[in-house]
């Protein structure tokens, strides 16, 4: 097997925020209501955090757990590790009604950094930077694309579809244009 | 353009991450209704000025469905809701008819 | 003649001398200029043509109101037509043309059309448009193009960039006036999260220009102040340079930021549009002064009375040596007070008023003023620029009294408040009689989601039109917006609301046309619309001719239909119109407000959608490979699949036809990455995948795969695509390349708000997948190299799939074919995507391996007969007409669709049916052709009783072939029908079977 490309290699654009895709990362769609059979105990296994409130994802290390909806969930952790987090899940899930699946590759992922991190994504997203929350899960909508977005470290974690990853990418590289800070 | 609360992740998203799904509460008729029966399912929608159902998807969020109760002709929101119900909730219909005296139900 | 005054000018910069040119000349302004200032600095008063009689037109006003100063703006790619002097900031090297002339500005010859005034009157071309038709098309229309428009639409790419950028806050507050300081001062002290947008570069508005005194000092030091407080704060944001556009539904507000309109080129991005969210709105836009209407009034040098001040007090730009002010109301004295303290003379103000009084004309008078009282203009005299007046009795009809030479009028008609954003989401007005303006109405303002108001008005935009009352009613309106959101104002001394000195302001007289009995003579000489030619004698002709609704009369006369959108024509217009029609204003009412408030350029509005990121291109893990061959590329949905890899030499059509022939014949290798996958799991999956298909799913067993067809309610087929069960809860479906999220979504729509007691999830994984068709009579062989997985015959047969590894790769592989050859398509993740194209591409040169694109692909499935959704389906085929009656299960009791298929129209034996086509002549029937039938129906158009679907050249049967609708077709085998063509005249061809090669499939199950 190849070693396993991320869509866009590895691309980089600096501007007053700077803009890196990373990955590929792992990651897990992990379908269930919040009561479902071993739903908490699966979600520890693969990624050893518990069960994210509404539209929050906690983290533990370098895995994460979000909330997608209110039946889904978003695994995060290294790549390597999905085979054997799905295994988990299978196992404490078994007989509860579920759907994990590996969306590892369907993605691709970026980080965008540095103090005005917020203003790019302002140009992209309906979305209110002030009251979003630490821990805040954000789905919605860049430009014309799906994305979702959480606050990490100096800056924030900004996942798309892979197909997309180029256009988003274009869009965070554009709208970090020195000159053009909000504020 | 609207901006409407999903009921399911709290979102108060507006119209550009939503998609709309026209008329709420409508019957599913298959085989074996009469010819009307099918005709009101799939054709005859309502379209008032004032108080109406309708079925929106957080199609940029949580991609849940849900409904909504606002007046048409001055966009007041009088509630979101989960899909999963046979008619309006309750506070829902409290609310219209507490803002709505003229009202004359969702039927 | 207008010029710089050696002294003054609050808002220019002596030190910082600009560089601009207007039409080629080179002229000099000032950091702090407008445009318009410096032109009037530059004796420019005559700037360009109005865009029906080519009128010359002068610099009227110095705000957004501004309906003639017009110009081309730059050059090349930073050429913007129609910009507003008035609005635009000098920077050096500003270029400036004017517009709607020809051949030049100072002589034009559409000026003919204005000696030709009385046969274009009002209505003028609907009148001719009805009537004599033909002269239309042939005579004036031509004649009008050539001389119409105003400026000319860029040529080259903008070299700007835009963008856009979301904003949300609890009030917005439009206009950096003393009153929309003095409201954010009240939300920001308050804590409100405030947005304060103020569309020049400039805080204050008039107060610092009209001399008011505030807490005891000049205005503009308490501006200073009121901004510095703001800065300050924490919560609130202050934009200047930033025009509020338009408001919409539920606090969704458009403005435009010119960032750096006046500093070109410094690679900052030229406007940008924010998108801006609100809890409240307050309005604090001012008002804007209206014109007087008498004959003469747009000769060049006739000008609003504020405006001259604003030139005089902000940037010491006298726009005549002798300005006559004609007013009636007070606040034109202070005009006339400004100009004399500038040193200028004023030989008279003209007041329409028999008895004016008050503060204002006491101070006149004390300076020396000649007032007239009681008196108008009767006409205004010059040619591109006034020479002198000729006063008359306000009351009389226009005989002269006497003739007052003067290079400038200032005119004054009383102020209307700026209410469009107030208007646009539906807030209503009132009549003020006594200020003869139409006001907000608060009992009746916009509406907001909670059925609250969403918009306040405050300031001389709510009616209060002094200082001293436009302060408090900020308070008030601010205090009221915050209420409303749970908030409360902060009082006591350090919060107080400011106090201006109160001026002592005799009343204002409602003056429409002047002098009021004037005559038809001088009423077509008194223009309401200066950009748009329209004379108070249109107006009345309108009326006249039955245009009774104000709606009717702007489209009848184009009055206000300009793009100023009437700001100083329209309260005169339908004054107008209403004394016309004997009704009273209120009862005539408005024209509609819509957004924007000024024009937004297109640049802004599409902001970073351009070039690369104009849309979003999908592209599949192999899609750097397709570029680096030479790939053709065609979109489906926003995927781009490669059409061909034409060779150097090939056209796309050798291309398609080498690639055919050659997965046909040796080994095909095509990118299927964007087909839909979509896993449904759980107990209920298989019930649910029974009502979503039209055949049963339920019963397919793990490891098989099924051909399933997918409708809408209505019966008809909306998606197609090779169903997996990949163990007892889950199944894998595939579906068209464009249809992977509308199905999903349908998917989700049935299984929330349907059957959401099933226990189903669905799971999108289209993009997680790289998938591959490898095809034709090597395919095996190539995989067989590859080694790790039994791929025999035996071990894989048609219609089935295995998990597994080939050449290291870890795939899942499908035996379904779309091409009729033997065929695998191989699923590897994504991210191995590349690496997996390549090595199939490196095993498979000793078999002839080589990329197929699209056409290939929809060549070959039309050889076998296979239909393609979008192509054999158009939203109104049911599975029936396409001869699939075998994937329609007759046991299931229901099926999403069954009941819609049941209709008698559908069920009905006369629908036109799917059959192959071979033309007799062996040619390619034309894309989209109709199959003729006999008669005409009753439009006299041709009867017809088909159409072809799917149409190609064969390269593999070397002919055309072709799919199609026909009247009953299947039991028409073997007749000719005729098609039409796209040069006229029809092509026969032979009703054929569909399957048009390998009919017994001999090739693909090996």
């Amino acid at each position: 097997m190849s070693e396993p490309k991320s869509a866009l290699g590895g691309v980089t654009a600096a501007g007053f925020a700077s803009i890196r895709e990373i990955g590929p990362l792992g990651m897990i769609s992990l379908r269930a209501k919040p009561d479902a059979a071993g739903l908490a105990k699966a979600i520890k296994a693969a990624v050893g955090t518990g069960l994210p409130d509404v539209r929050r994802i906690v983290a533990e290390g370098d895995r994460a757990c979000g909330w997608m909806s209110p039946d889904e969930y978003l695994l995060v952790m290294p790549y390597a590790a999905v085979a054997g987090a799905l295994e988990a899940i299978a196992k404490a899930m078994a007989g509860a009604h579920h759907l994990a699946v590996d969306v590892s590759d369907a993605r691709a992922v970026f980080r965008v950094e540095g103090a005005k991190a917020d203003q790019v994504l302002a140009k992209l997203s309906p979305v209110d930077f002030a009251t979003l929350e630490p821990g805040e899960l954000r789905r919605t909508r860049a430009a014309q694309v799906a994305a979702a977005f959480w606050r990490e470290g100096d800056g924030f974690t900004v996942v798309c579809f892979r197909s997309v990853g180029r256009y988003v990418f274009d869009l965070l590289a554009s709208g970090a244009k020195p000159g053009s800070e909000l504020f | 353009m609207l901006t409407l609360t999903c009921p399911y992740c709290g979102v108060a998203a507006e119209e550009t991450e939503l998609s709309p799904g026209y008329e709420a509460h409508l019957k599913r008729f298959g085989p074996g209704s009469t010819d009307e029966e099918f005709e009101a399912y799939m054709f005859a929608r309502k379209n008032p000025k004032g108080v109406h159902f309708e079925r929106w998807r957080h199609a940029y969020g949580c991609g849940k469905w849900f409904l909504a109760a606002r007046c048409t002709a001055t966009l007041e929101v009088f509630g979101t809701y989960p899909a999963q119900v046979g008619e309006p909730p309750a506070n829902i219909i409290e609310k219209i008819k507490a803002r709505r005296p003229e009202w004359k139900g969702y039927k | 003649m207008s010029t710089r005054l050696a002294k003054g000018g609050r808002l220019i910069d002596r030190s910082a001398a600009l560089e601009f040119s207007f039409n080629g000349k080179r002229m000099k302004g000032f950091a702090g200029d407008t445009l318009a200032a410096a032109l009037l600095a530059n004796d420019q008063m005559l700037v360009g043509r109005s865009f029906k009689y080519h009128r010359p037109r002068g610099i009227v006003a110095a705000g957004p109101e501004e309906p003639n100063a017009l110009v081309n703006l730059g050059s090349g790619g930073r050429l913007e037509p129609n910009q507003r002097t008035t609005l635009t900031e000098l920077f050096d090297g500003l270029e400036a043309t004017s517009q709607n002339h020809w051949p030049s500005l100072e002589f034009d010859v559409g000026v003919l059309n204005n000696t030709a005034a009385r046969f274009l009157p009002a209505g003028f071309y609907y009148k001719t448009f009805i009537h004599p038709r033909p002269f239309w098309k042939h005579v004036f229309e031509p004649i009008i193009r050539q001389s119409a428009g105003l400026g000319k639409a860029p040529k080259d790419r903008d070299a700007d960039r835009y963008e856009q950028a979301y904003a949300f806050c609890d009030l917005l507050v439009v206009g950096g006036g003393i009153a929309g300081l003095q409201a954010a001062l009240m939300a920001g002290r308050a804590g409100a999260r405030v947005l304060l947008l103020e569309q020049t570069a400039h805080w204050g508005g008039r107060a610092p220009v009209d001399g008011d005194v505030i807490d005891g000092k000049p205005a503009g030091a308490w501006v200073e102040e009121a901004v510095a407080a703001l800065e300050g704060m924490e919560n609130v944001t202050l934009r200047a340079r930033c025009m509020a556009a338009g408001v919409y539904d539920h606090g969704y507000v458009l403005a435009d930021e010119k960032v750096a309109d006046h500093t070109p080129g410094d690679g900052r991005p030229k406007h940008r549009l924010w998108r801006i969210r609100a809890g409240k709105i307050l309005t604090a836009t001012g008002a804007i002064e209206r014109p007087l209407s008498f004959a003469g009034n747009d000769i060049p040098g006739v000008m609003l009375a504020a405006s001259v001040r604003d030139y005089v007090v902000n940037w010491a730009v006298s726009p005549g040596d002798r300005t006559v002010v004609v007013t009636n109301n007070d606040d034109g004295y202070r005009t006339a007070i400004a100009l004399r303290e500038a040193g200028l003379a004023v030989p008279a103000i003209v007041d329409a008023r028999s008895a004016p009084s008050g503060a204002l004309i006491d101070k006149a008078r004390a300076l020396g003023l000649r007032i007239e009282a009681g008196r108008g203009i009767a006409k205004v005299k010059g040619g591109k620029r006034v020479t002198s007046v000729a006063i008359c009795l306000q009351a009389g009809e226009g005989a002269v009294i006497e003739e007052i030479a003067c290079d400038a009028v200032a005119m004054s008609g009383g102020w209307s408040p700026v209410v469009h954003l107030w208007s646009h989401c539906g807030g209503k007005l009132t009549w003020d009689a006594a200020q003869a303006h139409f006001r907000p109405d608060p009992a009746r303002p916009p509406l907001n989601h909670d059925g609250g108001a969403m918009v306040y008005a405050a300031g001389a935009a709510n009616g209060a039109m002094t200082a001293a009352t436009a302060l408090p009613d900020a308070v008030a309106q601010a205090e009221a917006a915050l209420a409303a959101m749970g908030m409360k104002a902060k009082r006591g001394k350090a919060a107080a609301g400011a106090v201006a000195e109160a001026v002592v302001e005799g009343p204002m007289e409602p003056v429409w046309i002047m002098p009021q009995g004037a005559s038809i003579d001088l009423k077509s000489k008194m223009w309401l619309d200066y950009q748009n030619d329209v004379k108070v004698s249109d107006v009345q002709l309108a009326a006249r001719e039955g245009y009774e609704s104000v709606e009717h009369t702007k489209r009848y006369t184009t009055l206000g239909m300009a793009t100023d959108q009437g700001k100083l024509s329209n309260i005169n217009g339908l004054a107008v119109l209403a004394g016309a029609l004997n009704a009273e204003i209120p009862q005539v009412g408005t024209t509609t407000f819509r957004p924007p408030y000024v024009p937004v350029t297109l640049g802004a509005l599409a902001g970073e959608a351009r070039d690369e990121i104009f849309q979003p291109l999908r592209r599949t893990p192999m899609h750097e490979w397709h570029e680096k061959n030479g790939a053709y590329f065609e979109p489906v949905g926003l995927w781009r699949r490669p059409y061909c890899f034409p060779r150097a030499g090939e056209t796309h059509e050798q291309a398609v036809h080498r690639e055919v022939l050659n997965t046909r014949n040796a080994l095909g290798l095509l990118d299927a990455s964007t087909l839909g996958k979509i896993i449904v799991k759980g107990p209920d999956a298989g019930k649910f995948l029974d009502m979503l298909y039209t055949g049963v799913m339920s019963s397919l067993p793990i490891g098989k795969c099924r051909y399933g067809l997918m409708c809408n309610e209505q019966g008809f087929l909306s998606d197609d695509g090779v169903v997996a069960r990949i163990d007892e809860e889950t199944w894998l479906c595939h579906t068209t390349s464009g249809g992977a999220d509308r199905i999903h979504g349908w998917m989700e729509d049935w299984l929330q708000c349907e059957w959401w007691d099933w226990q189903v999830y669905t799971a999108n994984v289209t993009e997680q997948y790289a998938q591959v068709a490898v095809v034709g009579p090597n395919a095996r062989k190539v995989l067989e190299k590859l080694g790790g997985m039994d791929v025999s015959k035996e071990a894989l047969p048609f219609m089935t799939w295995a998990d597994g590894r080939l050449g290291g790769f870890a795939c899942r592989v499908y035996r379904i074919s779309f091409s009729g050859e033997l065929s695998y398509e191989i699923a590897v993740p994504a991210s191995h995507g590349a690496a997996f194209w390549a090595a199939l591409h490196e095993a498979g040169a000793e078999f002839g391996a080589m990329a197929y694109g699209t056409e290939a692909l929809h060549i070959m499935r039309a050889e076998k007969g296979f239909i393609m959704t979008g192509d054999e389906t158009d939203g109104t085929v049911i599975p029936q007409d396409l001869g699939l009656d075998w994937a329609i299960s007759k046991k299931k009791a229901d099926y999403l669709g069954k009941r819609g298929q049941a209709r008698n129209f559908l069920a009905s034996t006369e629908r036109w049916k799917l059959v192959g086509f071979e033309t007799l002549d062996g040619s390619v029937i034309p894309d989209g052709a109709y199959i003729v039938a006999a008669g005409v129906n009753a439009n006299g158009q041709g009867n017809t009783q088909g159409r072809v679907t799917s149409t190609y050249y064969s390269p593999t049967l070397k002919k055309g072939i072709a799919m199609g609708l026909l009247h009953r077709g299947p039991e028409r085998m073997g007749e000719v029908v005729e098609f039409n063509t796209v040069k006229g005249g029809t092509v026969k061809a032979r009703v054929v079977d569909a399957v048009f090669f390998d009919k017994d499939g001999e090739k693909q199950n090996v």
